[in-house]
């Protein structure tokens, strides 16, 4: 078994096939998104393949150490990032096979005029354990 | 009795209690529950009041749980008249049961990750909590797993007899994933192979067992105390488990002795031959090229034909390894960590230490990369 990121860029990535920005959807456009994502979630746990499944904000604060004794400065957001990570979906499969089919399914989520948004979601081993046995 | 005795005394009798319910008639995957319910029962009741035979005792549980589970069902009354009597008792086996259920839960209809889990709950007795766990996915996600598997072979007979080499696949593959979370999946592993061992008289079972004992010797010297992986070259031979070591070379010559050769007879008699060395200088390298020409031979694998360039660059030389490694397709997986390995010891520092940096960023492994990371560094600050 592997476990697999499937991340979700805002910016960053190439632009979906079906790009058209969230809040010009119809709500019931909306609703089936949002389903879409659940149901695809809810199946995962069928299969015994789901691990976990975040949203995040799409902006957040910059934080680093600034010296002994005194506290870490904050900065940011930044408006001219390249990158916002929209979250995340991680899974357990069998093969990197499984992996694309699922990141393909997940990619096919609706969304104007109830059409697959086709936005390129990127996919991401995660670094594991050696085997016991190497030689 | 305290806890762990408890414990480990339990799930050595799981697999036949469950054999047992099979054999009464109950189905695979309601008897696999109902022998879940009574382990966890046992875990209540027995510091407090041990049973005298706790295999009837828990066999008695079992049955119970099973008939309760299956009354509950109200849909399924007709079945209940069939299974609510006493069952026949003592209905002679024509197979080994704890040998089926290995057969069972390793069947060729589950993937892999569905046979390990499935064998770690109804042989190995571990709770779904516990395998979650030690594969560090939700709980939820592994008892769907498990509970997909064994609707998978819910329609398999039970008395067929299985592949033997499907079950070392499965045992082979828990035991490599080594010790993550609070169970401890190589010993877990070692436990089960023993156990069938014990079953069933196979070269190719104890060639696993040995191979697993052999490694098993070296696990404390693997990993630095800061977590870095230590190469077998520069393990502290002197800390090896010799008891293990032992065990591990009489099974293994036990098994060589019936000439039936398999690959993990092969793989142990390389693990014997380096435990073997009193240093790692003194590796009989020329007959461990020679157990990985039959291993070549057995498996035709191409991890096995890189693992066999770099004992060649042992036995003949850094250009011989390098030749062995030219005929091989360089998209393998650790093949740019052999070539920085042979080009270092070829004296060519700046092609190894290039090639150590891009092994670092290609290892799917997080102790790997830090491991060739270093190696690069090592060799970058020694050049300037």
């Amino acid at each position: 078994m592997a476990k697999y990121l499937l991340l979700k860029h805002y910016r960053g990535a190439p632009s979906a096939v079906n790009d058209v920005p969230m809040d010009q959807w119809t709500p019931e456009e909306i609703s089936a998104h949002v389903q879409y994502m659940r149901d695809f979630a809810a199946r995962l746990e069928e299969t015994g393949e789901f691990v976990d499944s975040q949203a995040l904000a799409p902006e957040g604060t910059f934080v680093r150490y600034d010296g002994e004794g005194r506290p870490p400065v904050t900065d940011g957001p930044f408006a001219e990032t390249k990158d916002v990570i929209a979250g995340w979906m991680v899974i357990d499969v069998d093969s990197y096979e499984r992996a694309v089919e699922l990141a393909g399914e997940l990619s096919a989520a609706p969304g104007a005029g109830g059409k697959p948004i086709h936005e390129w979601l990127e996919l991401r081993p995660f670094l594991t354990s050696p085997p016991t046995i190497t030689e | 009795m305290t806890a762990q005795l408890d414990e480990a005394l339990l799930r050595s009798l799981t697999p036949g209690v469950l054999g047992i319910l099979v054999r009464r008639g109950a189905d695979f995957a309601a008897a696999e529950d109902a022998v879940q319910d009574a382990l966890i029962e046992a875990i209540r009741v027995w510091p407090a009041d041990p049973p005298r035979d706790p295999k009837g005792w828990l066999v008695t549980v079992a049955w119970r749980k099973f008939l309760d589970a299956t009354r509950a069902e109200a849909a399924r009354r007709r079945r209940e008249d069939v299974l609510d009597e006493e069952p026949e008792p003592g209905q002679a086996a024509a197979v080994d049961d704890t040998l089926q259920l290995y057969f069972l839960c390793a069947h060729p209809s589950l993937s892999s990750s569905s046979a390990v889990a499935l064998t770690l709950r109804a042989v190995g007795g571990l709770t779904t909590r516990q395998i979650a766990q030690a594969y560090l996915v939700p709980e939820a996600t592994m008892a769907q797993r498990i509970s997909r598997a064994k609707r998978t072979v819910s329609g398999v007979r039970f008395d067929q007899p299985g592949d033997v080499a499907t079950v070392l696949r499965v045992l082979y593959l828990v035991f490599n994933e080594g010790y993550s979370g609070d169970v401890d999946l190589a010993a877990e592993a070692i436990r089960l192979t023993r156990q069938l061992a014990a079953a069933i008289d196979h070269p190719e079972v104890a060639g696993l067992l040995a191979l697993m004992l052999l490694h098993h010797a070296r696990r404390a010297t693997r990993t630095a105390p800061d977590g870095g992986l230590v190469p077998l070259a520069e393990q502290d031979r002197g800390r090896w488990d010799t008891a293990l070591i032992a065990e591990g070379v009489e099974i293994l010559q036990a098994a060589l002795a019936r000439d039936r050769l398999g690959e993990y007879q092969a793989q142990a008699a390389i693990a014997a031959l380096h435990a073997d060395a009193p240093t790692a200088g003194e590796t009989d390298w020329v007959q461990i090229v020679a157990w990985y020409d039959e291993l070549v031979r057995l498996t035709g694998s191409p991890i096995v034909r890189l693992n066999r360039a770099v004992a060649v660059g042992e036995a003949d030389g850094p250009r011989a390894g390098l030749a062995a490694l030219a005929e091989l397709d360089d998209s393998l997986p650790r093949h740019t960590a052999v070539a920085a390995y042979l080009h270092e010891r070829d004296g060519d520092l700046a092609t190894a230490a290039r090639l150590y940096a891009e092994a670092a960023h290609q290892a799917p492994h997080l102790a790997e990369r830090d491991y060739l990371t270093r190696q690069a560094a090592r060799l970058n600050t020694r050049r300037h």
